[in-house]
This record gives C-alpha cells, structure tokens and sequence, in this order.
C-alpha cells in the first residue's frame, strides 16, 4: 500500500528529528551560539539596564538571525551526501512537500529553542517580565520565515563545496525584512507599545514562504541531483 | 507485475563537452534482466540515472510501458527503486529505524516485513545497532533489504554486489532471480557477473570516454 502525502511527511519529520537527538551537537550549536553572544553583551556594553534594553531588541534579533543562518547549512548536506534527497525525489511523492516537511523539522529544532531561549536572554538585558510574549512571537515567525527562505539558498547551494559563505550572501539580503520588522516588533514590545503591525508584517513574510519556497528548494534539489 | 517494459530510445546525454551516452537504445520487458557493463566512467551510473529520470537527456527518450516517463515521474517512481553506490543509510540510525523512514516514505511496511527483510539478508543479527558501527557489506545488504521492502517491480542497481562477501554475491542473485520469476524487471551495473541461475541476462557495454 502506497504511503499518503501526510505519512511520508510524519516519517521525513520524524526522522530528522531523531536524528538531530542522536547527533547532538549539530542541533546544540546555533542554541549555545545565541545564548553566548547574547549574555557577552551585558559584560562588554554596561551593566546598566536602561541602556541594555535600549540595544536589547537588536542584540536578541541579530543573534537570532545569525544562529539559524549557522544551522541552515545543514538543512540538505547530509541527506545530500548519503543520497537521501536522491530517494525522496524518487519516493513518488511531491517533492516540494517532502522538502517543506524537512524545512519544519529544521525550524522545530532551531527557530522554535530559539524562541523559547530569547525570553531567558532578554531578562539578562534587562527586558521586563510583562513584554517576553513580545519577544516569544516576533522570534519564532521571524525564523519560520528565515528557515524557509534559508532552504531555497540551501538547496541552491548543495553542488558548492564549503557552501557557508554563499549560503549566507544569498540569504542574507532576503533576511534583511525579517530582522528590520521583527527587531521593531520586539522594540514596541520591549517599550510596552503595541507590536500587532510588525508581527503581521512578519506572519505575512512566513505565509509566502510557507507558499513558495518549498516549490523552489524542491526545484532547486532537483536541479543538484542531476 | 505482469507485462511491463522499460525502452530507452536513442538517449544521448551530455556533461559539459563530454558525451557521456551516445544513443543508447534498450529495451527490457517483464522478466527480463539487462546487465551494463564498461570501464570506470564509462557512464553506467549517469545511465541508470537518466532511466529513473534524475538525469535529463538531452535527446531521446525512455518509455514505461508506452508513456514517456517524463510524463508522470511520480507514478513512473511509485514502480521503480534505485540503489545507488553508496547506500542511502543515516549512520546514527539502526538498521530497522532506516529501513522504516526510507521504504516508508513510499509505502507503508510494517515492523514484521521489515524484520523479514533483514532476515531474508543475513542481516537479522543487527536490526538494531546503529549504522554507524556496520562494515561496508553489512550496510550493502541493509540497502538491499531496503530494494526488497519496496517490492517494486523495476529494480535500478547500480553494482549492487559491491563490498559483498561470496555469500551474500550469492544472495543478491538469488533475490534477482526472484523478481525475474515474479515478472519484475532488473536493469544492473556491474563489474563482475553476478551469480543468476536462469536464463543468461541482456548485456549492455558502455564503452569509454
């Protein structure tokens, strides 16, 4: 009996999944990397908190953005190399769907820790207790976004060896909306204003990820198959 | 299985300026086994590739049946498996778990035909150590567990005796002729003959570039 889209999606999750439980180190780095950067700057700027969470939003979104952009080299590189994607494109199911299930693993395993991590890091800058939601939300749609928008780079650079620089020159310039909206979004909350138009903007930016760019890293894989 | 047939019509395929297949025809029905033979880099992978439609021709043209593959990949895939050289296994993972997750993609296996795939492969010993921690024809033999699992009837190997010891070159033969007799068609890269006991395959010699 043949397996249903919803299935094989479950088994591609699952599968990534476990092993990112089994190879640890892989999914604790971009983790360790943002809670490292983001408890240096109270200890080099100032101890003062006004001016920590003046620099707060900043600091927390460019963390942010720069650990998933570490761990988006590794989104197709491994089943590239043991010739996973190869059977995934051969698996008779749509492509396009596989490689969105992939993209959500690779997001469940960085972008969502990392939301969950920035409320820690924002009491050490200072942050009040009463605006962590607004750090929570902006953060984990602002990676959603970058995680999707990471696979297409992802995927177009899996022929490259050494694919770190590239990948990162071609995400980051599409990045850039995520970071100014999302370090806005997390500003307004931080100031207890309200952060309701940039987070749109954000959810809006994942929504046409969630659209388009599984079509074009599933292109994009298939083009590195060949 | 019945009646089926895979054809390839004059394919020519090009890697930069290099002619990797000039005009290959084949045509192999159901029950039939086609071995590719030639030289290192004489363009038996890129031919398996180009049959399963990973690689794009630049003329001709391969037919399941009578429809052009290119038609409907998806469906064309749902009646082939591959195997690569390398088999598609995640070293942190047990034999059993990547037989799971692989095959599973594709069709739905249930624990029992997985554990009987590994015993038909000499692999029933260590369904659960990770990959990791297997010789090279230990992993060959779960990957070809995996080409049973799938029971598709168009089999693409690609020197699918590698690493195996003379037991289990002996296996993979014995598993060839079962899916000839089944009606199945077996199109396979080798080096060496691989050990079949019916009647002689088709041969196809690449030669060099």
């Amino acid at each position: 009996m043949n397996t249903s889209a919803v299935n094989a999606a479950r088994l591609v999750l699952a599968r990534d999944l476990k092993l990112a439980f089994r190879k640890r180190g892989q999914f604790v780095q971009p983790l360790a990397f943002f809670a490292i950067v983001t408890t240096l700057f109270p200890l080099s700027i100032s101890p003062e908190l006004a001016r920590l969470r003046e620099i707060a939003p900043g600091v927390l979104w460019v963390a942010a953005l720069l650990a998933s952009l570490l761990a988006l080299e590794f989104l197709f590189r491994d089943d590239a190399h043991d010739g996973t994607l190869e059977q995934y494109a051969l698996s008779g199911q749509s492509l396009t769907w596989l490689v969105f299930a992939k993209t959500a693993a690779h997001w469940l395993l960085t972008g969502l820790p990392l939301s969950a991590m920035a409320p820690l890091a924002g009491l050490s800058l200072g942050v009040p207790y009463a605006s962590l939601a607004g750090i929570m939300a902006p953060i984990a749609l602002g990676t959603l976004a970058l995680s999707l928008i990471g696979a297409v780079g992802a995927a177009l650079t899996l022929g490259v060896r050494r694919s770190g620089v590239l990948l990162t020159l071609l995400t980051l310039p599409l990045a850039m909306p995520i970071l100014i909206f999302g370090a806005q979004a997390t500003d307004l909350a931080v100031r207890g204003a309200s952060y309701a138009a940039p987070l749109y903007l954000l959810a809006a930016m994942a929504v046409l990820g969630v659209t388009l760019a599984p079509l074009a890293a599933a292109a994009a894989v298939r083009i590195s198959l060949e | 299985m019945s009646s089926r047939s895979i054809k390839a019509e004059h394919l020519h395929l090009w890697r930069g300026d290099k002619h990797v297949l000039a005009g290959i025809n084949l045509t192999v029905n159901s029950g039939e086994m086609l071995q590719v033979t030639g030289a290192n880099g004489s363009g038996k992978t890129s031919l398996l590739r180009t049959l399963c439609g990973l690689m794009h021709p630049e003329e001709g043209r391969v037919l399941w049946g009578d429809r052009n593959v290119q038609k409907d990949l998806p469906a064309f895939h749902a009646e082939l498996v591959y195997l690569g050289h390398e088999p598609p296994l995640k070293a942190d993972l047990s034999a059993r778990e990547n037989l799971r997750y692989w095959v599973g993609v594709r069709r739905t296996v249930t624990a029992a035909d997985v554990n009987a795939a590994l015993a038909r492969v000499g692999a029933g010993a260590w369904p659960d150590q990770p990959v990791r921690t297997l010789s090279a024809g230990q992993k060959r033999r779960v990957a070809i567990a995996g080409v049973i699992l799938f029971a598709a009837p168009l089999w693409l190997l690609d020197e699918p005796a590698t690493n195996l010891d003379g037991d289990g070159q002996r296996l993979v033969g014995s598993l060839i002729d079962e899916q000839l007799a089944a009606g199945g068609l077996v199109i396979a890269a080798v080096h060496q003959e691989l050990p079949l006991t019916g009647a002689g395959p088709q041969r196809l010699v690449l030669s060099a570039k």
